[in-house]
């Protein structure tokens, strides 16, 4: 009983430790969609990301330049994004998908330049890296009737980042629903004309947002090479820019059902590798494609109009021309 | 000041080549910033695109691939439809040829497999498609988000397939059997040779040639027929051709499946007329370069064409490029794919007021000339 007790604590904790890169992510597109932006390029600013924050905790020594660095290039792409869908009210899908491919090349190309490696970066030592905060007495605490466990595995033990995505996510819901800029960035999202004729900058509005995107992308990114990972591995980020996409959208763009489309897409991804090769109640084994493909199959049901209907922001995707 | 429009000639080749550039000098500077020198290595590429030994036949085998997924897109994009599926109906595709002549080889002449087996790349590729055109038109899922998770839904279910229910008995790796003899697309260093032209032996095989006749046959549809006129329609405006009387829905459906369709024949070049046997990752991001050649090209089939020659250029002096600096992998081909997508798709006005006012002004010299001269 205390092992099963043990083993569901565990899959939880490796839940947090998984979703907290969706978490940053998907609040990163909330911001952007929010206010009228597509921005399918959350995979590429999370690897860019991931990439300049391990190399530069590699070449400092130093975990928080790796952060502020890495949260400095994603602003920058975002910025990119940005100026092509705002100024130039190009094509916000294109743009992004542009962003994503171009990451994938000049990360690994960058990361063979600088360390020869075959797109490594060097392995970061514990100095260089976030590591856990362990809360007091957490390894002399006992089982006292299974609560001793949560407080060990559950909630001592995770890095700072983890805490700062689920923290953010209440700092996302604060800002956009209780502050102006918040009503201002929702309201250039359903209906910009409304914004622009009370004389407020939709564009200006647009780039806030989308620098916002790019700073808790950053923190994404950071997150997976120099908090969770030790290094960067090219391809880090493995669909996960989509995933939060796909949570985004499952959360139908709400702070805390996003928060929540996360943590299901985290959890499947833990208990993905632990049921590998286990016999359940007679079903056999399930495979692990088919859970690893459940986050995906589930948006594309949610976009179908098959669990409640889909509202995405009304003036999503559309470039706001200033009418003379 | 009032600026006229650029003549059409300047619209079509001239701002998709300054486009082109303008990638092309970044990536120059990426280049030079990682410490080679951006001129030699552009030589370097081009040479190993055209000018060694059966390099031009490898770039026109990359070049096939791009036709096939470009075509898709474009087709798709005549509508208004984003497809970005094409890696997943490509995939779909392959596993379509796989499955029927795993299932038949051994039935029929390898002459009919064959056939079969065009027909079924192309069926299963149009089915991909089909389906999230149908949650467009029906449920209203916007096609771009729908396409990108089936993307990763056919790859999830072709990695289960290969390393379960179909992979080769005995082995390891996650591919199935290789096809029975003589199932292969005839390779065109085999016909030339035939034929009495001697060139070096290269992947390039016939898929090449049903390529180009897809150019030809998406051209017919989308200019000269009236399927292709509603479809250019509903791009325009969907609300005038339902006024018409069109079905929206039927042609938004039939767009999407044809557009599937021909990112699935894509797996022809791949799967039968290189691999012989279906494997992991066939499509190696050749969809989403289709994205690339289809927004250069302007979504017609001769500038796809064009393009995809540049592709397959770039894709082959790639791998030269490779070979010759040891600090340049074939990902520098990806960076210079994403380049070329943000300035010709995202960018790809950016230069326009530029040109057009460059173009006032020479009109402005030219008439002042005729007129004191």
């Amino acid at each position: 009983m205390a092992d099963i007790w043990l083993q569901f604590i565990l899959t939880i904790d490796a839940t947090c430790r998984l979703s907290a890169p969706l978490i940053l992510c998907a609040m990163a597109g909330l911001f952007s969609e929010r206010s009228g932006i597509i921005d399918i390029s959350l995979e590429g600013k999370m690897l860019m990301a991931a990439f300049v924050a391990a190399t530069i905790a590699s070449l400092t020594g130093s975990a928080w330049m790796a952060l502020i660095s890495a949260v400095c290039v994603s602003v920058g792409l975002s910025l990119i994004h940005g100026f092509a869908c705002i100024t130039h009210k190009g094509n916000q899908v294109v743009s992004g998908l542009a962003i994503n491919i171009l990451a994938s090349g000049l990360s690994v190309t960058l990361a063979i330049a600088i360390f020869a490696q075959g797109g490594l970066t060097p392995l970061l030592s514990k100095s260089e890296r976030f590591l856990s905060i362990i809360f007091p007495f957490a390894h002399d605490i006992g089982s006292f009737f299974g609560l001793g466990t949560i407080y060990r595995e559950l909630l001592s033990g995770h890095n700072f980042l983890v805490w700062l995505a689920f923290f953010s996510v209440f700092v996302t819901s604060f800002i956009l629903f209780q502050t102006s800029f918040g009503l201002r960035l929702r309201a250039v999202g359903e209906n910009p004309e409304a914004v622009d004729t009370a004389g407020i900058s939709v564009s200006s509005t647009r780039y806030q947002a989308v620098i916002i995107t790019g700073i808790l992308c950053g923190l994404a990114g950071t997150y997976l090479s120099v908090a969770h990972g030790a290094g960067f591995v090219r391809e880090m980020t493995a669909g996960k820019g989509y995933i939060a996409l796909a949570a985004l959208i499952f959360g139908n763009w709400r702070p805390l059902p996003v928060l929540l489309a996360c943590c299901m897409f985290g959890f499947l991804d833990a208990v993905a590798t632990r049921l590998q090769g286990v016999d359940i109640f007679g079903l056999g084994q399930i495979p692990t494609d088919l859970i690893l493909v459940l986050p995906y199959l589930l948006t594309v049901i949610v976009l179908a109009g098959f669990i409640g209907t889909s509202r995405p922001p009304q003036a999503l995707g559309v470039p706001y021309v200033k009418e003379r | 000041m009032p600026v006229s429009p650029l003549p059409k000639w300047a619209d079509i080749c001239l701002l998709p080549l300054i486009n082109l550039s303008a990638a092309f000098i970044v990536s120059g500077c990426i280049i030079a910033l990682i410490g080679e020198n951006p001129f030699v290595a552009m030589g370097v590429m081009f040479k190993g695109a055209f000018i060694y030994k059966g390099a031009f036949g490898y770039t026109l085998y990359y070049a096939t691939n791009f036709i096939f997924t470009g075509l898709a897109v474009a087709v798709a994009f005549h509508a208004m439809l984003f497809n970005i599926g094409g890696e997943g109906q490509a995939m779909i595709g392959g596993l379509g040829i796989g499955l029927i002549i795993l299932a038949c080889e051994s039935f029929f002449p390898p002459f009919f497999v064959i056939l079969l087996a065009i027909i079924f790349a192309g069926c299963f590729g149009a089915i991909w498609g089909f389906i999230p055109g149908y949650l467009q038109a029906k449920r209203g899922s916007h096609i771009v988000i729908t396409t990108i998770m089936f993307n990763f839904i056919a790859a999830s279910l072709l990695v289960w397939l290969l390393a379960g229910p179909l992979i080769a008995p005995g082995q390891m790796s996650p591919e199935t059997r290789s096809f029975a003899e003589g199932i292969k697309l005839a390779q065109i260093h085999d016909i030339l040779a035939v034929m009495g032209i001697k060139i070096a032996p290269t992947p390039l095989n016939i898929s090449f040639l049903f390529a180009i006749f897809a150019c030809f046959c998406v051209w017919i549809l989308i200019w000269h027929t009236k399927l292709g006129y509603i479809i250019r329609v509903i791009g325009h405006s969907s609300r005038a051709a339902i006024y018409a009387g069109h079905n929206a829905t039927h042609i938004i459906v039939i767009t999407m499946a044809i557009s599937g369709g021909l990112a699935g024949l894509m797996s022809l070049n791949e799967i039968l007329g290189v691999q012989g046997r279906v494997i992991l990752n066939f499509t190696s991001g050749y969809g989403f370069t289709g994205i690339a050649v289809a927004l250069m090209g302007r979504n017609h089939p001769l500038g796809i064409f064009c393009a995809c020659l540049l592709f397959g250029a770039l894709y082959q002096g790639g791998a030269e490029l490779d070979f010759a600096f040891q600090t340049i992998t074939r990902d520098m081909v990806l960076m210079i794919q994403g380049l070329i997508i943000l300035f010709s798709g995202a960018f790809a006005y950016l230069f326009r007021p530029a040109l057009e006012k460059l173009f006032w002004r020479v009109s402005i010299w030219v008439s002042k000339r005729r007129h004191n001269g």
